[in-house]
């Protein structure tokens, strides 16, 4: 078991065994209804992978969960914390719920020791010295301590998004969120960056994927969601999911990248 | 060649020795083949080209050293009828006129105080400019904290050093130029950071008033500003209270410089990618320290070019404060050149020659300087 999982930080009061909260929850982009009555319960330490067509809602999920996008009905409630406008309770949930992009989001005129320090540093109020030993700890764990005085321009896209899984760790989060961390890679790159996802998920990280990687799905997931037309279609264990489809749509779905 | 071309099976077994390229391939006629005469519009503009250098630059050579007069002490050295031969430029006019180009009308017991503060305000730049000196944190204070207030005291007086007061309408030549962009560059850069990020703002009134002071000051000619700030700054002070004639101008460039720093950085912060601002959000980083850390020394990097362009217009511009009243370099290059004493017919010349010797030097000194920072943080970190 992990750190994250049974040593809470110190003054951190475990308040619910569930992680993730959404309750009917639904989001508009202008008039375009994106989210519709979303509802999803996620215990500590369990992982899920989010799959579906793309445009069906699946990334702005996971984005409403630390607030990169705002729901405009029901209610989002993060480690008992409720997301509403209040920009301290915001704050004090990004504290806590670490994300993986698509395109890293590294910061590129940043060495890669300074893109994982620099949280620690401003928001955690962490000494610099702390700061570093943490971040070499978890490069080492991603397998990349040697590069942490390059730049992200001067590193492999493989290399990049397992410096962006280390910068997120180092804010030692309860919550990982994951929006298609492989799907920017070129295809040799995308096995190192399973790897590091697969050695979190060991650790009993709570995970919320977004991702096409049906591997990765039956070997880590403890569920599997199809969403399309910005709804949850079918919620079921991978086994089942991919073994017995219930939905019409999640047959096509799976039929169409299942070759 | 030809055993490789004509057979199926072949292996080279003697190496073949490394010779030196034929004389059409390097060597300056080559290079002038390739370069000059390529082709026949090529060949003609050469030529074209090279007949202007013919007309323009010997007499420009002449004007400047050739037939110019080094030494005098009146106008009779640089008249053609005395010294018997054609005059180009009278630099003995400069030279005789050049403390007051300096320093205008400021008194000469006090002059070194003007030339403490050169010595101060270089020591800042070099400082501020030069990219690995130690402890740039410092120099940064120095330059924005503690060489703003010595400047002051130094140059307008302070009792208690027995600094004697010396009005500002005393000042004049390179020092109000140098005041003046320096007051400009160095409140254009924070104010203009400030609008940009104000017009970004989701805040409706922080956006509103961003958006109505630059369009409005950029709206509006120089000159306008430099009017208004002149006539106007005084009516919105309450009675008795006078402001500085040389701090009115300062006001008006400031502000007007601001708007347009403002536009130039909003540039580089439309150039960020979203996905920068989400990955610091994401990591919990607050917004001053979002936009501090991440976004703005990047945004300010790519407009460089911008930003250096700005300022080299600032300080071209400051020429403008002659207009209400203020005797910067050209106003006293001006007052020198009818001075009977030196009236020949190639002293105004000399004296705009002078002028745009100076101003040239800094702005090529701050184009390369710029092209320099570019080149280097280009390197440092590859994309």
């Amino acid at each position: 078991m992990t750190t994250q999982r049974t040593a809470p930080s110190p003054g951190v009061t475990l308040k619910t065994e569930t992680a993730v909260e959404m309750l009917g929850v639904h989001k508009w982009y202008g008039e375009f209804h994106v989210l519709r009555d979303i509802n999803l319960k996620v215990q500590r330490g369990e992982r899920i992978v989010i799959c579906g067509p793309s445009g069906s809602g699946k990334s702005t999920m996971i984005r409403c969960i630390n607030r990169l996008e705002e729901h405009q009905q029901g209610r989002i409630v993060v480690d008992g914390i409720e997301l509403t406008n209040d920009l301290k309770r915001i704050d004090e949930i990004r504290r806590d719920v670490g994300m993986v992009f698509q395109h890293f989001n590294l910061f590129p005129h940043l060495t890669i020791l300074e893109n994982c320090t620099l949280a620690p540093i401003w928001v955690k109020k962490m000494p610099k010295k702390d700061a570093e030993e943490v971040a070499m700890k978890y490069l080492k764990r991603v397998k990349i301590p040697e590069q942490a005085n390059k730049y992200p321009g001067q590193l492999s896209g493989g290399q990049q998004q397992r410096v962006a899984i280390a910068r997120s760790l180092c804010m030692n989060p309860k919550i990982m969120l994951f929006d298609e961390p492989t799907s920017a890679l070129d295809p040799e790159m995308v096995k190192e960056v399973l790897d590091t996802m697969v050695g979190l998920a060991e650790e009993g990280m709570t995970m919320l994927c977004v991702t096409h990687e049906m591997g990765f799905a039956r070997q880590v997931a403890d569920r599997v969601i199809f969403m399309d037309y910005g709804q949850i279609v079918e919620m079921n264990t991978p086994d089942e999911f991919f073994r017995n489809p219930q939905h019409e749509r999640t047959k096509l779905f799976l039929s169409q990248i299942l070759h | 060649m030809n055993a490789a071309t004509e057979t199926l099976h072949f292996v080279r077994n003697e190496q073949v020795e490394a010779a030196p390229p034929p004389r059409l391939v390097r060597g300056p006629l080559a290079w002038m083949r390739e370069n000059l005469f390529s082709s026949i519009p090529n060949a003609l503009l050469t030529l074209a080209t090279i007949y202007l250098l013919y007309v323009i630059v010997p007499p420009v050579l002449r004007f400047f050293i050739l037939d110019a007069v080094w030494v005098g002490v009146d106008r009779d050295a640089c008249r053609a009828e005395t010294v018997g031969r054609p005059v180009g430029a009278c630099w003995a006019f400069v030279a005789d006129k050049i403390n007051y180009f300096i320093y205008g009308s400021y008194p000469i017991p006090e002059r070194w105080r003007v030339d403490v503060f050169f010595v101060l305000l270089a020591i800042g730049v070099a400082w501020m400019l030069w990219l690995n000196a130690p402890r740039r944190g410092l120099g940064a204070i120095y330059f924005f904290v503690v060489l703003p207030i010595l400047s002051v005291l130094l140059l307008a007086g302070f009792k208690p050093l027995s600094l004697p007061p010396v009005q500002t309408s005393l000042w004049g030549g390179v020092l109000v130029t140098i005041v003046v962009s320096a007051v400009g560059i160095v409140f254009s850069l924070p104010f203009g950071v400030l609008l940009a990020l104000g017009r970004r703002s989701k805040l409706p009134i922080v956006r509103l008033f961003s958006v109505v002071f630059i369009e409005f000051v950029r709206g509006v000619p120089l000159i306008t500003v430099l009017f208004m700030a002149n006539t106007m700054l005084p009516l919105f002070l309450s009675e008795g209270v006078t402001i500085d004639r040389l701090m009115r101008p300062l006001v008006g460039v400031a502000l007007f410089a601001s708007a347009y720093m403002a536009e130039v950085v909003r540039g580089g912060l439309q150039a960020m990618p979203k996905g920068q601002y989400e990955g610091a959000m994401a990591l919990g980083l607050s917004y001053p320290r979002m936009m501090y850390f991440i976004i703005l020394p990047q945004a300010l990097r790519i407009v460089i070019p911008g930003i250096v362009n700005t300022f080299i217009g600032l300080f071209k511009d400051t020429t403008l404060v002659a207009i209400v009243g203020i005797f910067d370099l050209i106003r006293t290059i001006e007052a020198s050149r009818v001075d009977p004493n030196w009236a020949t017919p190639t002293t105004s010349l000399t004296g705009y020659a002078f002028a745009a010797v100076f101003y040239f030097l800094c702005c090529w000194g701050m184009s390369r300087y710029s092209l320099g920072v570019e080149r280097r943080l280009a390197a440092g970190q590859k994309r």
